[in-house]
């Protein structure tokens, strides 16, 4: 019989990551449903001091694999340790964020214990003590709900930014459990890493994104863009006709082969709405366009939009943001 | 080099998807069938890779008759040989069953690397080339924006969030791409390619010739599957800001209705 719901925190620099609280929060509530324990694993170099955090978001016991070798992400240490700690936690259930190292953590966990996994998840419903969990298809297009073969193990990473994460209680401690693993030898091997130290916020996790296409005309034009981001506190991203011509790297592009973003305000400048656009963030929650053509499609899924030349309307629009902040 | 290219075959991106009857499947007819995008990046990659090296990248996939037009494409790029699994025995296979079979027919092939897309841009699954490395045992590096490789070592840059990382492995290794058109800018296939691809070897095999049997990779072994599925949410088109305002009172009109009715800012 399982006795658990498992939670795999990401932990880098310190901390963990936001999705982290999400998926805990998430699991506290099927644990609840299901009328069993919820397990944290907190994994990486100096994650014991922050493991305690995972009570906070109702996790009753966390299992602690603190090793100067797991400073970085490596799926040839992460996925057998881990693997490890879940044999043990005998979970019905596993939720790891749907970053992109949960994502490749998920796949491998899987594959090792035989289970069926479901990337990506937006939703999660419980139904006569089933699971089931709902993604994203075809770019959006569709949604896709699944369910688990009887007594498979069920394993979901969940999209970050949209499950709604617990208010902390500093109050609620969890049982902390430091796991002593064997790390095992690796053959690949992290040669570096070129962090962006300017405090930008990633695509993925960002509340406000402004976007801009090939209606910028050029590179140094999107300074209009970062302006306004500043203001609003927003990551920038583009589409790929903006990217293809070289005036953004290939991370910020936004769509079906770009990031799956899932903001609470997208701004598209310049931007028509291709479908293959559209599958990277038709579901932010709201949607401004900005867009001097009328009959762009991208007006037919924005909440808000603006008929008007980009060059004259965003430094505009700065402004009065500008006046708006400043007088909140 | 001995490369393989793990290839899907997936719905034009710009395609039109009704749900069937059955209400969990997706009707086919009349769909525009493409390499998945990423995986079409990796078959740019391994071309590259034998324009270095030397040595044949075998294309493999899984699927009905119809995949094979997606092979003939990757073997009229440039690829040498490819290898299609259809067996109707893998109708309702997961991802972990198909994997399993991928595996089995890389390591019939034993190359010195395997190549994909980090997801499909159809199912989006997201686990073919991690599951595959768990399954052969070998070392992974996802999300390839860039590969060098010197005939023994591969390195790769990828992306986390908030940056990238430097990666590499000793050969054999599974690599998956991630970067966009932009980075990869896979190559057409020439006239004289498609010519050629005609001619080019295209095996066609069954799970028993892969030495699998329905029960460990088949429908009955499937640990997940989708039971159904639903349109999304319909967007509607919401207001359009214009009226008789100037730039400014467009901008004012916006950022009053950020902040009161949809509450963003
Ligand atoms: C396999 C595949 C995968 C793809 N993946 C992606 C993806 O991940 N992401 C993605 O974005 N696309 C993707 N695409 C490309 C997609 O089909 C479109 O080509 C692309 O999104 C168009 O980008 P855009 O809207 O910036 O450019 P365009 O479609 O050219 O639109 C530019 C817009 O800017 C407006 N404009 C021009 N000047 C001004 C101005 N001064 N003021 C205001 N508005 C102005 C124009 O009216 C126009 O609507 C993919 C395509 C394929 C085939």
């Amino acid at each position: 019989m399982a006795e658990s719901v498992c939670i795999v925190a990401e932990y880098r620099d310190g901390n963990f990551r936001k999705v982290s609280f999400e998926i805990a929060s998430e699991g506290r509530r099927i644990a609840d449903a299901l009328g069993l324990k919820l397990y944290g694993i907190a994994v990486g170099s100096g994650v014991t001091a922050v493991a305690p955090k995972l009570g906070h978001y109702g996790a009753d016991k966390v299992f602690v694999i603190d090793n100067p070798a797991l400073e970085h992400y490596n799926a040839e240490t992460y996925a057998p340790v881990i693997a490890d700690v879940i044999k043990d936690a005998q979970p019905a259930v596993v939720l790891l964020p749907a970053s992109m190292n949960g994502k490749d953590l998920a796949a491998r966990l899987a594959a090792r214990l035989e289970a069926g996994l479901a990337q990506d998840s937006t939703e999660i419903a419980i139904s006569d003590g089933k699971i089931k969990a709902k993604r994203p298809l075809f770019g959006g297009k569709c949604l896709g709900w699944y369910e688990w073969a009887d007594g498979a193990l069920v394993m979901i990473s969940c999209r970050p930014n949209v499950m709604s994460c617990l208010t902390p209680d500093e109050g609620k401690q969890a049982e902390i459990v430091s796991v002593n693993a064997t790390i095992p030898a690796v053959k690949s091997q992290v040669l570096g890493a070129e962090m962006d130290t300017s405090g930008k916020v990633e695509l993925t996790e960002a509340d406000i994104i402004v976007s801009g296409g090939r209606g910028m005309k050029a590179a140094e034009n999107f300074a209009i863009l970062e302006e306004l981001a500043k203001v609003l506190g927003a990551a920038v991203g583009a589409s790929r006709a903006a990217v293809d011509a070289g005036w953004r790297p290939h991370s910020d592009q936004v769509g079906q082969t770009g990031k799956v973003v899932t903001p609470n305000l997208y701004i598209a400048v310049g931007i028509s709405g291709a479908i293959q656009h559209l599958a990277g963030m038709g579901s932010s929650k709201y949607i401004v366009a900005v867009n001097k053509d009328p009959d762009a499609p991208i007006f037919s899924k924005a909440d808000y939009g603006i008929v008007e030349d980009l060059f004259k309307f965003i430094p505009a629009f700065t402004e009065e943001v500008k006046k708006y902040k400043s007088t909140c | 080099m001995n490369i393989v290219v793990l290839l899907k075959q997936t719905p034009d991106t710009e395609s039109v998807i009704r749900i069937a009857d059955d209400g969990k499947s997706i009707v086919t007819t009349d769909l525009k069938w493409i390499i998945n995008p990423y995986d079409e990046f990796a078959v740019e990659a391994a071309l590259r890779l034998k324009e270095k090296h030397g040595g044949t990248v075998t294309i493999v996939s899984w699927g009905p008759q119809r995949v094979v037009e997606s092979i003939r494409t990757a073997l009229a790029m440039g690829a040498d040989k490819g290898v299609l699994i259809d067996d109707s025995a893998l109708d309702e296979s997961d991802s972990l069953g198909i994997a399993k079979v991928l595996a089995a027919a890389v390591k019939q092939l034993n190359p010195d690397i395997v190549l994909c897309g980090h997801r499909a841009v159809d199912y989006d699954h997201n686990q073919r080339g991690p599951m595959v490395a768990e399954l052969l045992g070998w070392p992974h590096l996802p999300l390839a924006l860039s590969m060098e490789c010197d005939g023994q070592t591969v390195k790769i840059e990828r992306p986390v969030e908030g940056g990238k990382m430097i990666l590499s492995s000793p050969l054999p290794v599974v690599v998956t791409m991630g970067g966009s058109h932009a980075v990869w800018n896979p190559r057409y296939a020439s006239l004289p390619g498609i010519m050629k691809a005609k001619k080019k070897p295209l095996e066609v095999k069954k799970l028993a010739d892969l030495g699998l049997s329905p029960d460990e990779c088949g429908g009955s072994a499937a640990k997940i599957r989708l039971v159904e599925l639903q349109r999304p949410p319909e967007r509607k088109a919401g207001k359009i800001i214009n009226g008789n305002l100037d730039t400014e009172g467009k901008a004012r009109e916006l950022v009053r209705l950020l902040h009161e009715e949809a509450g963003v800012i």
